[in-house]
């Protein structure tokens, strides 16, 4: 950051903890960025005269007489095509060389779209995956997260939708990733020829913690340039949420915040929806489509952060290692996808309802089967035949690596329901069992 | 002479402001940031220090900008012209504003002043009038919308004249009447009321004795609401608490419906948005929207005005109660109410309660239901707030403070289970742990003994009570196997089951399903009891469950079909046939 000839300078800060300092300082606004000691903070808090400042990258080195300039604005970002490309950092500057970009500096985290004028989501978003495709089938517009344990390849599922998803940007914003994790990313996308469609902005485990808050806010600063100016249909990949989540905590404390839940901040429900809600359709054609990943600890979905998570996205993909068949399922019970009645059955076929829904009660029933073989009792028939529509439902669809056509999938559900089980047992309108039911 | 005061401190949205001169508790200021101006509610005042909460992003706002307090609490304006809107919590009208994107300090009108109203008198001069009296009436949509003497003159007032029929704006004097003291009061066709106070126009307030209808089969046979009711629904995420409250929107008998969208997702309100213009009250053949006013706070809006929206919900739906009208109130959910009020305290540095919520959570909870119920107008005449809100308790688990406040203010529990979510039994209402504490009215008993038939509330305990021992069999079985228990187990489980399948669940996206008549509901449940009263013959308990599954089956069909077509009685005789198969 250059400093303009008018800013003052302060060079006494009164108070200096972890994370923040405070100084005297006037004509500041709230938000506002500055400079301490070279490291780039936010304004927090003003109180009088007192300014607290939030020092991004911590306050080591920072001396009582370390320079402060205001630079009068807050966090901006510069839009234009040129993003496309390229890696930035949670300020938006490139990463690994090349040219700054010139553009339009947006301010980041700017207002909401008024609700009047989206418009509802209404196009399929195929991925080939049947746990998403056939049960929790995605739209543009949506926002989802995925559930998954920190051992899961939740990455490489990402990467893998987000290339099959006929998105025209994908905009990655990287939380706490790992620089392997990252690279990971490079290659997949590199290998796609698709580096052309991506933006990045990456907060790797390498740099500060508290960086990583700005993170969301530029990628949807550049999602939405994408989707409103240019009419896009954008994706915004953004892991992990939880680790954002981890970054509001830590500044909430040093803030001496009161700590509700599992030591969240009280506003987390808020600052998460503040993120997610910019998925949107746009009446102009856009659409920015928001999938996230939300790290669990052991499965535990009632922990704060997936649990305020679950209350804002539409819907989640839980992920889930299954010991009959030793692959990684979407698991059918804890998956959920609320704008899928949008779709389903409208730009699918008909019978996708309800297969559906028949699919996950026969798992169920398999599921009570497997508790009664656990406790030691007999199956009867039908808890056999259900064990083994389990096994083979589990393999054909809910695996994570099947990568076919709705159409296909709800044939193969037909033929499992034919091979397995009777009409009545299966339970769909009867006009449905007489088109497609296979003998 | 308004009192001025400049910005001192600054934490989020909550701004301290030196004040000049007097300053009221909850009263409304305006705080400007350059050129535009944003509303806050005084929350709190030390000294000359105002601490107010600001209803928007206080990003840029510097020590020493300018604030005006307004001398009045926070306001809804009431007149012609609030039905079919789109309002934020703050009565904005979203329709109103230009541009994708809100904009700090967007604010528009609630209704068109401009235009012009038919006016019907219906006082005449010499009536002895007090608030809440109707003066004259406009047709708004289908609804005859009364002109009341505001709620704010609280004394009793002699009509002098009331204008002849005509075209008139919501400004124009319509009625003029003299105090006690013989001093004129001009009155037009609007007003205004703050928010945060009950509207008390009325003579009596009885306990309700009528039902609300929802065509919701496990609300209306197993836990149904009065008119005039509290229930609400807490519920994790995923266990279809959104699909509930749209279906009460849809299918509720209610003259007028107001949701309030509470800090929840703006994609749920683009779906009423769209749909309800095009969907019929299938009870007036009206357009849903017609009778509906939405008011949207999402998630992502400012949080001081999140709470700020279901006030003014409630406000709404006291208004139009005032008219003699039937109002269901929705509130999703309470819960983002409940934090956003936590935000706040928080910020202020009070001492947290249970979870970091305000110790007074329990008490502004039961405050707010205390506002819904049935009133007999000075008229005679009877309105009704009926409100349900839907709770979002943290992880699921129903001991938290927002579900066990609301829990002792509500009447009605609507428990939705993680379990019947994960097995697809939708509503997921459990119907168990769920109760109506209208059941045990004896005003309401009567009441359905009238409506749908002789000893009804008893039909609908012993179909508890099977649903009941259906679940302690179906434990007994868990633990001792399927050939460890008598035959008999099974046939109450199934039984249970078929209570269940059939009455309880219910296909919300099916066009026939979803909305299930009394006259339907009673005649299926009916049908359900009879079956479930008698003995069966069966050698084994696989026997047994295909035997009930057919039964489900053949059941489920009935469900699909259209009411007393061909089809429906088509299923209706094969059921009969297979009941006879197998009795005893």
């Amino acid at each position: 950051m250059t400093t303009r000839a008018f800013q003052k300078i302060y060079t006494k800060i009164d108070n200096i903890t972890k994370a923040t300092v405070t100084l005297r300082a006037t004509g500041v606004g709230n938000d506002e960025l500055a400079t301490v000691g070279g490291k780039l903070a936010q304004v927090v808090k003003l109180n009088g005269e007192n300014v607290t400042l939030q020092v991004f990258q911590g306050t080591e080195g920072i001396a009582t007489n370390s320079e402060v300039v205001f630079h009068g604005e807050p966090p901006k970002l510069k839009v234009s095509d040129a993003l496309a490309g390229r890696f930035f950092n949670a300020y938006g500057e490139p990463i690994e060389g090349g040219e700054q970009i010139e553009g339009e500096a947006r301010v980041i985290g700017g207002p909401t779209v008024n609700p009047f004028r989206r418009i509802q989501p209404s196009e399929l978003i195929a991925t080939g995956i049947a746990g998403i495709d056939l049960n929790n089938t995605i739209v543009s517009g949506q926002k989802i997260p995925f559930f998954a344990d920190p051992d899961q390849p939740y990455n490489a599922v990402m990467a893998n939708v987000a290339l099959r998803a006929k998105a025209d940007k994908i905009i990655l914003g990287g939380m706490g990733m790992t620089n392997d994790d990252f690279l990971y990313f490079k290659q997949v996308f590199e290998n796609a020829g698709a580096l052309d469609r991506i933006v990045s902005f990456v907060n790797t485990t390498e740099n500060p913690p508290v960086e990583r808050l700005l993170v969301p806010d530029m990628a949807l600063t550049a999602a939405e340039y994408f989707a409103v100016d240019k009419g896009e249909k954008v994706l915004v990949l953004l892991t992990d949420m939880t680790l954002y989540a981890d970054a509001l905590a830590i500044v909430s404390n040093r803030m001496d915040q009161i700590p509700s839940k599992d030591s969240m901040p009280g506003s987390l429900y808020s600052d998460l929806a503040k993120i997610y809600e910019k998925a949107v359709q746009l009446p102009n054609g856009g659409s920015i489509t928001i999938i996230a990943v939300t790290t669990l600890s052991g499965g535990d979905i009632t922990h704060a952060v997936p649990d305020n998570t679950g209350y804002i996205t539409e819907g989640q993909l839980f992920l889930r290692n299954d010991s009959d068949t030793g692959k990684v399922i979407i698991d059918p019970f804890r998956s959920l996808s609320r704008l899928k009645q949008l779709v389903i059955g409208k730009k699918t076929r008909e019978d996708h309802p309800q297969v559906m829904n028949a699919c996950v009660r026969l798992y169920a029933d398999a599921a009570n089967a497997k508790t009664k073989l656990e406790n030691g009792f007999d199956l009867s028939d039908y808890d056999e035949r259900a064990l083994k529509f389990a096994h083979d439902y589990s393999e054909k669809l809910l695996s994570i690596d099947v990568n076919i056509e709705i159409t296909q999938m709800l044939d193969i559900a037909w033929t499992l329901f034919g091979k397995y089980f009777t009409p009545s047992e299966v339970a769909i309108k009867q006009e449905l069992i007489e088109k497609y039911w296979k003998k | 002479m308004k009192t001025t005061g400049r910005v001192s401190g600054i934490i989020s949205n909550i701004v301290i402001v030196k004040a000049d001169g007097a300053v009221g508790q909850n009263e409304i200021c305006h705080v400007w940031c350059g050129e535009t101006r944003m509303m806050a509610e005084v929350i709190k005042v030390v000294g000359d220090d105002a601490y107010v909460q600001v209803f928007d992003s206080t990003r840029g706002l510097k020590i020493g900008d300018k604030v005006e307090f307004e001398g009045h609490m926070l306001e809804a304006t009431l007149a012609p012209g609030i039905l079919s809107r789109n309002y934020d919590g703050l009565q904005n009208d979203l329709e109103k504003m230009n541009g994708l994107f809100i904009e700090r300090g967007s604010i528009t009108d609630p209704i068109d002043f401009e235009r012009k109203w038919e006016f019907k008198p219906l006082a005449k001069a010499g009536d002895k009038v007090s608030a809440g009296a109707w003066l004259g009436e406009v047709q708004e949509q289908w609804v005859a919308h009364k002109i009341m003497v505001p709620f704010v003159m609280t004394e009793n007032y002699t009509v002098k004249s009331v204008v002849a029929a005509g075209e008139y704006k919501v400004t124009d004097v319509v009625a003029v009447v003299t105090d006690a003291e013989g001093k004129e009061h001009q009155i037009t066709m609007v007003q205004k009321w703050p928010v945060k106070q009950a509207i008390r126009a009325y003579a009596n307030k009885p306990r309700p004795s009528r039902v609300m209808e929802t065509g919701i089969r496990s609300i209306d046979t197993f836990n149904p609401i009065a008119d005039g009711g509290t229930g609400f629904i807490p519920g994790p995420f995923g266990a279809g608490k959104t699909v509930l409250q749209h279906a009460l929107s849809k299918q509720a008998e209610a003259d007028i419906i107001i949701m309030v969208a509470c800090g929840e997702r703006a994609n749920e309100v683009v779906e009423i948005f769209a749909e309800f213009p095009e969907l019929e009250d299938p009870r007036t053949g009206h357009k849903l929207m017609e009778r509906t006013t939405i008011i949207c706070n999402t998630s992502n809006m400012p949080v001081a005005a999140r709470e700020a929206s279901v006030y003014t919900g409630m406000t709404l739906a006291e208004y139009y109660r005032a008219m003699g009208l039937k109002v269901l109130l929705l509130a999703d959910s309470t819960s983002r109410w409940a934090q956003a009020l936590r935000e706040m305290s928080n910020r202020l540095e009070e001492l947290p309660g249970q979870d970091a919520f305000p110790m007074d959570l329990s008490a502004i909870i039961s405050n707010f239901y205390a506002r819904a119920g049935l009133v007999e107008l000075n008229n005679g005449a009877t309105g009704s707030v009926t409100f349900i809100g839907t709770v979002s308790p943290a992880g699921g688990n129903l001991k938290e403070p927002v579900t066990e406040s609301t829990k002792k203010a509500a009447r009605c529990f609507y428990a939705l289970s993680q379990g019947r979510a994960d097995s697809k039994r939708y509503p997921a209402i459990d119907p168990l742990d769920s109760y109506s504490k209208y059941l045990e009215y004896p005003e309401v008993s009567e009441y359905l003994d009238e409506r749908i038939g002789k000893g009804w509330v008893e039909k609908v305990y012993k179909g508890k009570t099977i649903v009941q021992r259906g679940k302690e069999a179906s434990e007994q079985i868990n633990i001792l196997g399927d050939d460890g228990v008598p035959v008999e187990y099974h046939e109450r489980f199934w039984k249970s089951e078929l209570i269940d399948f059939v009455i309880l669940q219910q296909d919300a996206f099916d066009s026939i399903d979803a909305n299930c008549p009394i006259e339907r509901q009673k005649y299926m449940y009916e049908k359900v009891l009879s079956v479930c009263e008698r003995q069966f013959e069966f050698v084994d308990f696989d026997e047994c469950s295909s035997y009930f599954k057919q039964l489900i089956n053949l059941f489920r069909q009935m469900n699909y079909s259209v009411y007393e077509s061909e089809q429906y009685y088509a299923y209706d005789k094969q059921i009969d046939e297979l009941i006879e198969q197998k009795i005893k």
